[in-house]
């Protein structure tokens, strides 16, 4: 049996897996389906959830494990809970692991333990800390992820009409982002073998951390806060996963970038120098930034017209120029432009790493900027 | 797929030639960064505000210059629509000139490739069995086809070529990507407001800039019901309808019919425990003559009405003419009077004839909650009940007009309390605010007697003589003149502050007093003035006073004198204020309109399909390589010889493993397998 990635070691205990794992997510489902009213949209998004899942564990075992663990730790927080929101600050687990607020900084911690460690073992050329700093992402994208699960689950126990998907103001964007860009990373890791990138991919994750806890102290942006009519949709919950894909794969690309143009600088003055030794080929980074920039953009292009979806029903205009609209058009038409020159006019090096890096630039502008200097429909962020 | 269109340009004709420009890559790229440049473009200018907004930020100058390009609304001017014309046109060139080949390419197995040519590829591999030739083609044309590859032999001298081809789909995904970029534009242009613009350049209608009723908007700035896509608002009070929307263009708007009537029977808001919005929904009813009988529906933000192929958004709230009870509480020379108590309503626009001032008195708003910070507070995050509030207008017969703000509730502050009413010249200032305190009878009936003896003359004038002959007994003064004299700084001090405040005392001060001696009379002419304000007060005071209970008494003094203090400190403020009456409002019957944007969007569905397409398109374009495999057999000696090579046209790093692993599957199948 061949997949299409053909990574097999043993095939029966393989298939093993993958059917239970497969048969995990689709009881997983049906438990979720059986025990809760949900409406058609609801229904429709658990299943793809459980499909999507089921097919990214199947040759994946880490993130089977990944999946398992956030489960694990979620359902064990909301079942100390229960209906009691003030124990978030009494009881000892909640207080100082699960709570949201725990786990973001518990991800946070990790998150900036893991770039260090990724740097240190690139300059030791240990293979060794490099699968440390390994682990510590995947530990700080569990609690990440925990962390999301269980505001989800406390925004519910503020008020019944108060709960909403932690995805729906920039605060919780951020966490989603830097988990979101982490477990594609890792993604690709496991895939191409090229641990060596990994601490420059979370030195931009780590930068949207440090932003993160800045938001959170200064401006108290961790707080709760029941939803705007606008926002209360199940658009939401597809439209703002899916443009984050979209976001952590254009950033994981500019970090590629940065460093093809590391190895490229240093090739040319010191052949034999760390970055020029250590670095993967310049074929693997290459293609690497094509595959994470078209896998963005096609995930972006789906982001984006679910938004159009939406914004049919919320504005009455499926597109309305609105500065976020835009600037989503802005970035999409730049990583149009980018993958016509690679594909049609064999553009690649440097020209293209220095392009990827532009286009972190656009999209950091649409993600952010947006929401700092211009005003528009788009009004959950404002700083 | 490389990019030929500048090979042997030369031996084209023109119009060869321009199709080749128009599907170029070059063209293609440049058009992405000129739409993206744009596009910036109306994200930093704030697009179809009002042309006024406009012409204050810009000046007459540039405001002429970034109307003439278009800039207030970027994304019709007619230059943007081009670049995106020019695009969808080289996107359908583009898809015209290499849709045959791509269509050709899911199909051609390609069976004409030599053994030359295998050898070529990177990836090949070469292996011997002793299985016949025909046997081993087929054993590999059945293990392809168990992959899932379109397989076919083709018997060639003396040897069989295999040609394998899987993910041909992958071509059909450049097709629907690039047709669903020209469906997407045409599908948005369709529901542009290009037609609008032709209509108007025929002179078919013309936009009104002026502020009509409904009823008086003249035809040609009517659109009849049609087919045209528009997107329109349109503020509807409860239990009012309407059966047109206005459509916003550039400074002004037209009137669009439709074919039915809105009603709005009620519109609510819903709150969170914390204040916060959590819901805005309204009631319609549906008049349509072609129904039986009208319809009612609910709609709300993110849940639209869609009747007819017109879809109907709740978009915003306005107040819908609320009634409103005013009390008129004169700050003038009438203080003291009992308030003119008459009714409005919101956005009405009323004569008010005071003493021998005629103003206008506009209505323009009304607000049931406000729970604000506090404008005047340190600390922006307290937050206080307010009440209900109202805002208008008193325009004087010269045109100027100062706005309003005042609060139902009065307002707390160190333990005070005082009605908050505030006043501004222009919507770009701050409001200034005017505290009166509310008396110990919880109203202004206290500050208005005070007022009233403030500017009595003869009240003024006779404490003004008391308080003269005190001060001069004792310094055993005979002067006549001078107690004329400080009789008449005396009621000047009282009349000067009552008109102008401590402004206007300063004023005095400094027009009267020779430079010399102002550092020594200043501050005694201000105590003086103190010393009046506290005596004509304390002659009219209304506080009771119970007899034999000196704490209680004690206490009562201390707070009337505070009141004292806020009287004094309002009446301060009272030229700024500008106004001769205080308004309170002292009842309302709320009456909101609903905001209603309504659509109606043809061209939709075309968008629709073709988003489908887009998606469906990219996905097979990124994720199903095509991947082709060759095999040549040749019968050597007993055995036979395969040579088999693949390529791909995505991921080359995965073809490596799978044509790997592939080979080595299908090494196995071919037979029995001489080790080479
Ligand atoms: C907004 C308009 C357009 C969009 C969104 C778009 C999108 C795409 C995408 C996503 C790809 C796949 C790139 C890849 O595989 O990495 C592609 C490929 C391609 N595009 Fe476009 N495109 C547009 C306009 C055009 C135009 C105007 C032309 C003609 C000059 C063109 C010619 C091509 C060609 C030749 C390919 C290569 C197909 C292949 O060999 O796989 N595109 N386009």
């Amino acid at each position: 049996m061949y997949s299409s990635v053909g990574v097999i070691n043993d095939e029966r205990s393989a298939a093993l897996v993958q059917w239970s794992w497969r048969g995990l997510m689709v009881l997983a489902a049906v438990v979720l389906l059986a025990l809760y009213s949900f409406d058609v949209y609801e229904v429709i998004i658990i299943i793809l959830t459980a499909i999507s899942l089921a097919l990214m564990g199947q040759n994946w075992p880490a993130f089977r494990h990944h999946i398992v663990t956030v489960t694990v730790f979620s359902l064990f927080a909301i079942w100390t809970y229960g209906q009691d929101l003030s124990l978030g600050e009494s009881n000892f687990f909640l207080n100082y692991v699960l709570a949201s607020q725990s786990a973001f900084m518990w991800m946070s911690v990790l998150f900036f333990m893991a770039t260090v460690t990724y740097f240190a073992g690139l300059l030791m050329r240990s293979t060794f800390t490099e699968k440390v700093a390994s682990a510590l992402t995947w530990s700080a994208a569990t609690m990440g992820m925990v962390g999301l699960m269980v505001r989800w689950r406390e925004s519910h126990l503020m008020g019944p009409d108060i709960g909403y998907i932690p995805v729906s103001n920039l605060y919780e964007v951020f966490i989603l982002f830097a988990v979101m860009t982490a477990i594609i990373y890792l993604f690709y890791e496991r895939r191409y073998q090229i641990r060596s990138l990994g601490g420059f991919v979370l030195l931009v994750i780590s930068a949207a951390v440090v932003f993160q806890l800045w938001y959170s102290i200064s401006k108290g942006a961790h707080q709760i806060q029941p939803l705007v009519p606008a926002l209360q949709s199940y658009w939401m919950k597809i439209h703002v996963p899916a443009n984050f894909v979209g976001y952590g794969t254009f950033a994981m690309a500019a970090m590629i970038g940065v460093a093809y143009l590391l190895k490229s600088w240093q090739q040319n003055t010191n052949p034999q120098g760390l970055l020029a030794t250590v670095l993967p080929d310049f074929a693997v980074m290459d293609d690497l930034m094509y595959k994470t920039i078209a896998l963005g953009f096609a995930f972006f292009t789906l982001a984006t017209i679910l938004g159009a979806l939406w914004a049919a029903e919320a504005w009455g205009g499926y597109w309305s120029w609105d500065p976020k609209e835009t600037w989503a058009l802005i970035v999409w038409l730049n990583y149009a432009a980018w993958l016509h020159m690679r594909m049609t006019k064999g553009w690649n090096g440097n020209p293209m790493a220095w392009w990827a890096i532009i286009g972190l630039f656009v999209t950091l502008f649409a993600f952010l900027g947006v929401n700092m200097f211009l005003s528009g429909l788009h009004s959950y962020g404002g700083l | 797929m490389p990019d030929n269109s500048n090979s042997s340009t030369r031996h084209h004709t023109l119009g060869q030639r321009l199709f080749l420009f128009l599907g170029s890559m070059d063209l293609a790229v440049t058009l992405f960064v000129a739409l993206a440049i744009a596009s910036i473009i109306g994200t930093v200018l704030q697009q179809n505000q009002p042309y006024t907004d406009y012409l204050i930020k810009f000046g007459p100058f540039w405001f002429d210059v970034f109307e003439s390009a278009g800039l207030y609304d970027v994304y019709s001017a007619l230059w943007f629509l081009a670049i995106l014309t020019l695009l969808v046109i080289s996107t359908s060139v583009c898809v015209i000139r290499n849709t045959p080949s791509m269509l050709k390419d899911m199909r051609n197995l390609r069976t004409h490739v030599q053994s030359k040519s295998l050898r070529a590829m990177h990836h090949q591999k070469q292996w011997s069995v002793d299985t016949d030739e025909q046997k081993s083609a087929d054993n590999l044309e059945a293990a392809l086809s168990n992959l899932g590859f379109r397989v076919k032999q083709t018997p060639k001298e003396g040897e069989v070529l295999v040609s394998a081809m899987r993910g041909g789909m992958n071509r059909l995904g450049y097709i629907f990507t690039h047709l669903a970029i020209v469906v997407i534009c045409v599908g948005g242009l369709i529901d542009g407001n290009l037609p609008l613009k032709f209509a108007e350049w025929q002179g078919k209608i013309k936009i009104e800039t002026r502020d009509l009723p409904t009823s008086e908007i003249p035809e040609i700035s009517r659109l009849p019901v049609g087919n045209h896509a528009f997107r329109g608002s349109v503020s509807i009070p409860e239990g009012r309808s309407s059966s047109v929307v206005f459509l916003a263009m550039r400074d002004g708007y037209l009137l669009q019919n439709l074919p039915f009537t809105v009603e709005v029977k009620e519109f609510r808001v819903a709150y969170y425990t914390t204040g916060q919005p959590k819901l805005f929904e309204t009631d319609l009813v549906i008049h349509d003559d072609e129904l039986q009988a009208p319809f009612e529906a609910t709609i709300a933000v993110n849940h639209p009405l869609f009747y007819k192929g017109y879809a109907i958004y709740q978009a915003s709230f306005s107040d819908g003419g609320s009634f409103l009870t005013l009390e008129a509480w004169p700050l003038d020379k009438e203080a003291g009077k009992e308030p003119v108590i008459f009714e409005t309503k919101v956005f009405e626009n009323r004569k008010m004839l005071w003493g021998e001032q005629s103003l206008r008195l506009e209505v323009t708003s009304f607000r049931l909650f406000n729970i604000n910070p506090d404008p005047t507070d340190e600390d922006p995050d307290r937050l206080r009940n307010f009440g209900p509030s109202f805002s208008y207008k008193l325009r004087k017969n010269t045109g100027e007009a100062l706005e309003y703000q005042n609060y139902m509730l009065p307002v707390e502050r160190n333990g005070r309390e005082y009605y908050l009413s505030g006043v501004r010249a222009s919507p770009a200032e701050d409001f200034g605010y005017l505290y009166l305190p509310v008396d110990i009878d919880g109203g202004l009936t206290h500050f208005s007697h005070f007022l009233q003896r403030l500017q009595n003359e003869n009240i003024v004038n006779e404490i003004a003589h008391a308080m003269m002959l005190g001060t001069l007994a004792e310094i055993n003064n005979q002067d006549k003149e001078l107690e004329q004299s400080l009789q008449e700084t005396l009621t000047l001090l009282v009349a000067t502050f009552v008109k102008g405040g401590f402004t206007s005392i300063n004023t005095f001060i400094e027009t009267t007093l020779p430079e010399a001696e102002r550092k020594r009379l200043g501050p005694a002419y201000l105590g003086m003035l103190r010393e009046m304000l506290s005596r004509i007060y304390v002659g009219g005071s209304l506080y009771q006073y119970e007899v034999g209970d000196p704490e209680k008494n004690t206490e009562i003094q201390q707070e009337e004198l505070l009141f004292f203090q806020d009287a004094v400190d309002a009446i301060a403020s009272l030229a700024r204020y500008g106004s001769p009456v205080y308004l309170y409002m002292s009842d309302y019957e709320h009456v909101e309109a609903s905001g209603l944007q309504i659509t109606y969007a043809p061209g939709k569905a075309i968008v629709y399909i073709g988003c489908a397409f887009l998606i469906m398109g990219i996905f097979l374009l990124f994720y199903l390589p095509q991947r082709r495999f060759w095999a040549i057999v040749k019968a050597n000696g007993s055995g036979t010889e395969v040579l088999l090579a693949g390529m791909s046209n995505r991921n080359p790093r995965e073809f490596d493993l799978f044509f790997k692993q592939t080979a080595e599957h299908l090494e196995a199948v071919t037979g029995n397998s001489k080790a080479k």
